[in-house]
């Protein structure tokens, strides 16, 4: 079927069947691979984008039921709060493969686009989907706090 | 150093092209430099007139740093700021890019990137250095001596030009056979907390290339139907459900039987098709036995004689020694089959070159061993084979199997076709959960004598379990006698001086493939080593650090780091000073030539849940190339191993594996550790892993801290023992 994505700003025609996956249409058809394949189950969130600004899993999100809402996915960030996130990751030197890293930003985004603020116990909760094998925890914790202080600056 | 006036003729004549300086190394080691028509087409590091430096990186980057540590290398004794240094991954060349730990064989591993390339790029860096000054005074009419090259800039005399203006000048000079390397009080990157990460940027924009983002034109993607038990071979199938599914293309068995190729226009169809096929098995040759039969058979290998004796100890001796002893301590420890899970799940593409040959896309850890499987299986001499290394989304060791299993896969897969579309095998997350190449379980008895004034009297320490190396093209390097150097590392070396030590060894056969998982004996040895002389010093009724610390009054150089390491770790993790409420644990291992201690501070208890509150550690590693880059190792490391062993093993039914996903084979989150602080004990012996020892000391710390508060956990994962994680 025929469909037309507002995705990044853009206007996308792209062709897919029903049931196939928003990841994969990101992936394979528009060919942005920022996105990644992490478990194609909603459990490890290196598949984030946003939808509408909310982070939602494109593994588990049908691409026919998104016609509606403006999809971001890391290249199109393009915000205060993200420059901010991306500065203190690039500060903390976050990423270690770096291939959660795309997800992360894009959770650790919508997590300051509702919490400016926000505490440890707070970080901890909202980011508990996203998996990092390297274990970038510590550092994903304390990158958050820190795009927090630049916001705020 | 001399001038080759021939190769200057050759260059005045040269059109006013950029030229390019590379220097390298020779197959037999000596640096050896060339222009760009030169014979040397593969070299450490290329300067160009237009001023561009590119260091030529020969390890793989899966997130520990040798994009950044090689690159810092060249800066350093070139002498440019390592921001205006680009890098690029070494193509496929055992000759030029071997690991030299590994013989001629290029490849990362055993958390040697660093200590290999240490010298060799410093040399490379430095031999480019003197050829742009010689080139410099050669113009200027100066000693060459009274000229220095810094950020980037060859001033002296009187002159100061940019390095871009000799390039060309000193591609035809011939380089020092030993270059002079700086002495480290003027290192002004080697050490420097200000070196930032080089692929940072790229990966946190989405743009860096994971071999999982190659989209090439007119690509194939081939997903693979498994045996759903190891050993199983293709009966038949039949495609016919997936013929409906768009995308579709075909199916076909593989030329080794093993499984069947699901071939697909994009990634998505030929998954839902593999959904769609039916397979019949033949699992006549396959493994049909459960985890607990195996676990029962470690279990009894430990309790029996061993099949090795390694130590070359009397075994009836110390087993006299520990009869006699007034307090025995014995205890029985098993350690489950793990899966890596590198968060990029496998996958390369493999597409016909113009010349008639190949080329592998592949974030490629060794890359000798798939340039030769690939060149067998398609039958193409090894320079019709190349590889291109692109970022690797994580390793743990899965990335590097001594049969290149994943990208046979891929030539396998491409060699069922006519060759003419390139062809991306993906596998998922299910494909990696269940497709073996598992750290093997192993099983450890050990008994441990102690006299009246609690000194260690005897030790009694058998282990069984699958060896990795047997059968492998590295059994002649690891295993001797019998003894696969890798199933013990870190029992018989051990730094403590344990009188009447016995140590043996039995092989068990393999249930499933085995592999190397970041830091592979180390992940079980130091978990019992440092369980029991926890064990010991309580039993002893002396305090842990002053117990291991007795142990370690020898006077050689590696019980003086480790106890050196023991003590900033304790030191700075506030050892005895906990809040209330809370309960401390300490280990100490050497792995990979890097002595790690580890403080992991719990509050809870196992009855009530477990926080792990905070993490210390500090790491001798020689000299700290990179202290930031060490510092996340070590972090990463230490989730790497407090993960797997809170939460995760891979079980066998009948053959088949019973996880499949991260739902139940859990990775660590973010809320799982509070905190981790690293310290790096300064050091100037020459740089050692940073990778893999990390994980040793991790686990059997929070064991102990675990241990302090009514709970001995001595097999894993430690949620099988009824502790609850918060």
């Amino acid at each position: 079927m025929a469909l037309t994505l507002k995705l990044n700003g853009e206007t996308r025609d792209v062709v897919a069947e029903p049931g196939t996956p928003l990841l994969w249409v990101i992936r394979d058809e528009l060919k942005l691979t920022g996105t990644k394949f992490g478990c194609g189950v909603a459990s490890c969130g290196a598949c984030t984008v946003h939808l509408d600004g909310e982070p939602v899993r494109s593994c588990q999100t049908y691409v026919e039921d998104v016609e509606d809402a403006e999809i971001t996915t890391i290249e199109g960030l393009n915000s205060d709060i993200s420059a901010a996130v991306q500065q203190a990751w690039t500060e903390l030197d976050v990423v270690q493969c770096g291939y959660c890293q795309s997800g992360q930003i894009m959770s650790a985004v919508g997590l300051l686009s509702e919490n400016a603020k926000p505490t440890v116990e707070e970080i901890d909760l909202y980011m508990d989907g996203n998996a990092c094998r390297c274990a970038t925890y510590q550092r994903i914790r304390a990158a958050i706090q820190r795009a927090s202080d630049i916001m705020e600056a | 150093m001399t001038l080759n006036t021939s190769r200057r003729g050759f260059l005045k004549s040269a059109a006013a092209a950029v030229a390019v300086l590379y220097v390298g190394a020779r197959p037999d080691g000596a640096i050896a430099a060339a222009n760009a028509d030169g014979a040397m087409l593969n070299p450490f590091v290329k300067i160009s007139s237009d001023g561009t430096v590119t260091a030529i990186v020969k390890h793989f980057e899966k997130g520990q740093g040798p994009a950044t540590g090689l690159t810092t290398l060249i800066a350093e004794e070139l002498g440019v700021p390592i921001e205006d240094v680009d890098y690029e991954f070494a193509p496929s060349d055992a000759g030029t890019y071997n690991n030299l730990l590994f013989g001629p064989f290029q490849g990362t591993g055993g958390s040697t990137a660093m200590a290999n390339s240490f010298m060799q790029y410093r040399q490379a860096g430095a031999a480019a250095r003197d050829m742009l000054l010689q080139a410099a005074a050669n113009v200027w009419d100066v000693d060459m001596a009274e000229l220095s090259l810094e950020d980037g800039v060859i001033k002296g005399a009187g002159h100061e030009a940019p390095l871009a203006e000799f390039v060309r000048a000193a591609a035809g000079i011939t380089p020092a056979a030993e270059p002079r390397l700086k002495d480290p009080s003027e290192f002004r990157l080697i050490g420097s907390a200000n070196v930032r990460r080089k692929d940072t940027p790229p990966k946190i924009n989405g743009t860096a290339m994971y071999a999982m983002d190659l989209h090439l034109d007119n690509q194939m993607v081939v997903v693979i139907a498994h045996s759903p038990r190891m050993g199983g071979l293709v009966a038949s199938f039949d495609e016919s459900d997936a013929k409906g599914i768009k995308g579709f293309i075909r199916a076909a068995e593989l030329p080794n039987k093993a499984s069947v190729a699901v071939f697909a226009e994009n990634t998505w169809a030929a998954l839902q098709a593999r959904d769609a096929l039916s397979v019949e098995w033949d699992f006549s040759a396959a493994e049909a036995r459960s985890s607990d039969a195996i676990r029962d058979q470690l279990i009894a290998a430990v309790t029996a004689d061993p099949e090795y004796n390694v130590s070359g100890t009397d075994q009836a001796e110390v087993a006299a020694r520990i009869d006699g002893a007034s307090t025995v301590l014995d205890e029985t420890f098993y350690f489950p089959l793990l899966a890596h899970a590198p968060m990029e799940p496998l996958t390369c593409t493999i597409e016909a070159t113009a010349d008639g040959g190949v080329l592998l896309h592949d974030g490629c850890q060794m890359p000798t061993g798939p340039h030769m499987a690939l060149s067998q299986i398609l039958q193409l001499p090894m320079e019709k084979v190349q590889i291109n290394t692109l970022f690797a989304g994580g390793s743990f060791g899965r990335r590097a199997t001594p049969d290149a299993d994943y990208q046979v896969e891929a030539a396998l897969a491409f060699a069922v076709t006519d060759r003419t579309r390139p062809v991306k095998l993906v596998w998922s997350r299910e494909d990696d959960i269940t497709g073996g190449y598992y750290r093997p379980a192993f099983a450890h008895r050990v008994r441990v004598g102690l006299d009246d004034s609690g000194n260690i009297v005897g030790w009694d320490h058998r282990i069984a379990g699958q060896s990795i190396m047997k059968g492998t093209p590295f059994e002649s390097f690891i295993v001797h006698d019998g003894v696969d150097h890798s199933s013990i590392e870190g029992v018989p070396d051990s730094p403590y001086n344990i009188p009447g030590q016995f140590v043996g060894l039995t092989d068990v056969a393999k249930a499933t493939t085995v592999l190397w998982w970041r830091s592979v004996g180390h992940t079980h040895t130091a978990y019992v080593m440092e369980s029991m002389i926890d064990m010991a010093a309580k039993a002893a009724g002396r305090d842990p650090v002053d117990f291991r610390l007795a142990l370690l009054e020898g006077g050689d150089k590696d019980q003086a780091r480790i106890a050196g390491v023991l003590k900033l770790a304790a030191d700075k993790g506030g050892w005895g000073k906990a809040a209330e409420g809370r309960t401390q644990g300490i280990a100490v291992h050497k792995s990979f030539d890097s002595y790690v201690a580890e403080v992991v501070e719990i509050s809870g208890d196992a009855d009530t849940g477990v926080q792990i509150e905070k993490v210390t550690c500090a790491v001798d590693c020689g000299i700290a190339v990179n202290p930031d880059v060490i510092k996340a190792q070590m972090e990463g490391g230490i989730g790497y191993g407090l993960g797997h062993a809170m939460r995760d093993e891979i079980t066998l039914t009948d053959g088949e594996v019973d996880q499949s996903n991260f739902p139940d084979y859990e990775p660590l989150r973010i809320g799982d550790i509070g905190a981790i602080e690293v310290h790096i004990l300064p050091s100037t012996e020459p740089p050692t892993g940073v990778g893999e020892p990390g994980t040793p000391p991790s686990a059997p710390a929070l064991a102990n801290a675990i241990a302090a508060t009514g709970l001995r956990v001595t097999a894993l994962p430690m949620i099988n023992n009824g502790v609850e994680f918060m």
